[in-house]
């Protein structure tokens, strides 16, 4: 039997994908109902979401061609908001749309987070159009190590 | 609520091979959302590349085909590992074939926060035109 040793990425890695994909299709499908949003919308901006164990999460954005002001981060508690807008394209009478596939307008997208954090470290960089914030976990939450004494 | 994007859909879309070639670089390739608009002098393209920078972007015009294309590289933050995904990161690739009459020589490409913004400047060569007259039977 002919072995195919790297047959895409990872095999594994793609069904995750799948996966995280449908899952997040249904999860936006649910909350549709609530509010007023179109169907099929997804919550803006997509994050991903990458994690230490005991020292935080780091969360990270695509949001290209946003100015920075324009961003507002706020985190309470262990929730963590983030909004802002991308400005609408200059009209002109003059210009001629070919194409417009480029979003603008607001956004606002809460999510909670597993831990409590430490506000005052919260650090949050926009490089390349890519929004990175760096939620270290409160000290008073992270895990203790407890010694077991031998009697 | 009136938060609401004018084009709410946020998903990235995979580049699928239409000419069945593929990339010897094992990464995923996603198509970028751009923004077309003709003035009376320039056709402007504007295009969303996230993560790429004046580096590492190439554009090329040969034979009237635009190609834009951006290479992204995944910065992973160090010791964390990925718990959660909802968009994938990889390099972003786009072709257009563009008429005759833009002035190859004064195309101007600038990238600013993830945007690309391209100017294609018409050609001042007059092109001939044929008028269409309508005959009266």
């Amino acid at each position: 039997m002919l072995y195919r040793r790297k047959s895409s990425p990872s095999l594994w890695e793609e069904m995750d994908k799948l996966q995280r994909e449908m899952n997040r299709m249904f999860d936006s499908a649910n909350t549709n109902r609530l509010g007023d949003r179109p169907i099929n919308s997804y919550d803006f901006p997509a994050m991903n979401v990458w994690t230490k164990a005991d020292s935080g999460q780091v969360i990270t954005a695509e949001v290209p061609g946003m100015n920075v002001d324009d961003l507002d981060i706020k985190v309470v508690g262990e929730t963590l908001t983030i909004s802002g807008s991308r400005p609408a394209p200059e009209e002109d009478e003059k210009n001629r749309y070919h194409r417009q596939e480029r979003g603008y307008g607001s956004f606002t997208r809460t999510i909670q987070l597993p831990f409590p954090i430490d506000v005052d470290k919260v650090e949050a960089n926009y490089e390349k159009g890519v929004l990175k914030i760096w939620l270290p976990r409160a000290e008073s939450d992270k895990p203790r190590k407890i010694t077991v004494k031998a009697i | 609520m009136s938060e609401q994007l004018s084009n709410p859909e946020t998903q990235k879309q995979e580049i699928v091979e239409q000419d069945q070639a593929e990339r010897t670089r094992d990464s995923r390739v996603y198509v970028p959302r751009v923004d077309i608009y003709e003035s009376d002098e320039a056709i402007h393209v504007i295009a969303d590349i996230p993560g790429a920078d004046e580096n590492s972007i190439d554009i090329t015009l040969d034979k009237n085909v635009l190609t834009i294309d951006a290479e992204v590289q995944v910065e992973k933050p160090e010791d964390y590992s990925l718990t959660y995904a909802e968009y994938g990161i990889g390099s972003f690739r786009r072709k257009f074939s563009i008429s005759n009459e833009i002035d190859q020589e004064k195309i101007v490409a600038e990238v600013k926060d993830g945007v690309l913004k391209m100017v294609l400047p018409k050609s001042q060569k007059v092109t001939q035109k044929i008028s269409v007259k309508a005959t009266k039977e």
